[in-house]
């Protein structure tokens, strides 16, 4: 074969790869298109229903409110300064309680990692505290820790920590055993062998288990807020419910909707990160 | 001279829940320096405990081993261990896996960690030394392993069935590499393996286990010829089909022998 016809065979080849490459992401971003479009009118068709719902009488305004009202009432929180200090309060409680939760639970996971014996002691008592409902407890921390802050926290823990646990510890059982032979064939010391090996190998799994605690974290704020507080988004769900003000609720309802979803967005940010350089 | 490696009257036992089984019994075996013995025979006779005893991953139930001298205890820096897959940390970048052994015994320097790159660059990993081990081809992988292995300079080196993952060309060029490294070192190795062929292309004795529990049923002496021919070439020699008929025949016989 001369050279300039390989030539023109691969030029032909080329152009022939890159169309068929063209066409392919065509079709992959027209499905996104229509992804986000049906996406897009159900949010828009579900307000439109609720307002129109409220309007023509088809649902109870009282008890349901509407929309226009509810971005109305957030509006005006807003503009008024008086939704600050309740979402702070919430938010704050929510992001010391996730953090918390996570980095206790991870000691505990190490410690039972470090000594079997314990492990073995203490797994009946953690499978039972792990399926106790433990908003039960609420009312004892609010005892033993006066009703504020501190009693919040410690429900939003008392939910997060022993998942989180139980969680760790399976990942560190969970790694290839040949992977610490490997290191103790060198005479890697167990706290080599957990800084190494065990540590590094369940990183994403500690990872992952913080998108599990963020829900988690808002489910024992407003929980706990709703049997103590005075201020706080949980707070003002009750409060909207006693006077008879739904439009409160509802507002407060879409407020933590948006921020929770912030925050889980942004720890999958944080996971993104983390686990790309590696 | 003494014998780099000591088993006397080595016996192993596991203890389950349900039973306790024999492993090994009074397993004797002297390996001199610098040689390279395999350990071939039927499964279930206990090639991989003998290993993990000898490099102090598991403590013998009785009887004593001496490495260099030395009573083994616990894993040691002096004796290499390569498992049959390269199991190198998916998080680490090559030369981190390399360096994982002079890492963990604190060894890590300037100097040893140029004779690291060095030394994957004499494994043909040159320029290799930043990327992931999931960028890497299985018998690449294998070789950084055998680097990592090499890189605390142990005076014994256990390979564990290191080249049954692979595929058929690249395991035969790696031993070539591993049994020409190994001799320019002039390091003792002892290898368990399935394949009789290659045992008796890279070593200067077989020894064949038989099962229930683990003992020697026959050490074959690999004859000069064979053992100084790169184990590729080997496999061609005059010779080497009468000894892998004979090693054959005995171990089927060995294995007929348990049922």
């Amino acid at each position: 074969m001369k050279p300039v016809e390989q030539i023109e065979i691969a030029a032909s080849r080329a152009l022939w790869l890159e169309e068929k490459q063209e066409e392919h992401q065509k079709k992959k971003r027209s499905w996104h298109h229509r992804v986000m479009a049906v996406r897009g009118s159900l949010l828009v068709l579900f307000f439109a229903l609720w307002e129109a719902g409220a309007r023509l009488g088809w649902i109870d305004k009282l008890l349901f409110s509407y929309p226009t009202k509810v971005f109305g009432q957030i509006w005006g929180d807003m503009a008024s300064g008086s939704l600050w200090p309740h979402l702070g309060m919430t938010v704050g409680e929510t992001v010391v309680g996730f953090l918390l939760g996570t980095l206790l639970g991870t000691l505990l996971a190490i410690v039972i990692w470090w000594s079997p014996f314990l492990s073995a002691v203490l797994d009946p008592y953690m499978v039972v505290f792990n399926s106790m409902p433990k908003v039960a407890l609420g009312p004892i921390f609010i005892v033993m820790f006066g009703a504020g802050f501190t009693a919040i926290v410690v429900t939003t823990l008392s939910i997060t920590v022993i998942i989180t646990t139980l969680v760790v510890y399976n990942s560190f059982c969970s790694v290839d055993p040949n992977l610490v032979k490997v290191a103790r064939s060198f005479g890697a010391s167990r706290v080599q062998v957990f800084n190494k090996v065990i540590l590094p190998s369940s990183f994403p799994t500690v990872v992952s288990t913080l998108k599990v605690n963020v829900g988690m974290s808002w489910v024992g704020v407003i929980v706990g807020e709703f049997l103590v507080a005075k201020t706080g988004l949980g707070y003002l769900i009750i409060y909207g419910f006693q006077v008879f003000n739904f439009t409160l609720v509802m507002s407060s309802l879409l407020i933590i909707a948006a921020v929770a979803t912030a925050m889980y967005q942004l720890v999958v940010y944080v996971e993104k990160l983390i686990l790309s350089r590696r | 001279m003494l014998p780099i490696v000591q088993l006397k009257e080595v016996t192993h036992a596991y203890l389950g829940d349900r039973e306790a089984s024999l492993a090994i019994e009074n397993f004797s075996l002297y390996v001199e320096a610098g040689e390279f013995v395999s350990l071939v025979g039927p499964s279930g006779c206990g090639k991989t405990t003998l290993l993990s005893i000898i490099a102090g991953l598991l403590q013998p139930s009785r009887g004593e081993v001496f490495v260099s001298g030395h009573m083994v205890s616990g894993p040691s820096p002096e004796v290499g261990y390569m498992l049959q897959q390269d199991y190198l940390f998916p998080w680490r970048t090559i030369l981190d896996n390399a360096l994982l052994g002079l890492e963990l015994t604190g060894r890590l320097n300037e100097n040893s960690r140029q004779q690291t790159i060095g030394l994957l660059g004499e494994m043909g990993l040159g320029g290799k030394e930043h990327a992931y081990p999931a960028q890497l081809s299985g018998g690449m992988r294998q070789r950084v392993a055998l680097v990592r292995t090499l890189s605390t300079d142990p005076g014994l080196l256990l390979l564990d069935e290191p080249f049954s993952a692979l595929d058929y060309q690249i395991k035969l060029q790696l031993e070539d590499l591993v049994s020409e490294t190994l001799r320019r070192r002039g390091t003792t190795a002892i290898l368990v393996t399935h394949d009789l062929s290659e045992a008796i292309a890279v070593s200067n004795r077989v020894i064949l286990l038989q099962p229930n529990p683990g003992k020697i049923r026959k050490i074959f002496t690999v004859p000069e010829a064979i053992r100084s021919t790169p184990p590729l070439y080997a496999r061609d020699l005059p010779g080497f089909a009468e000894l892998f008929h004979e090693v054959w025949k005995e171990m089927e016989l060995a294995g007929r022998d348990e049922l």
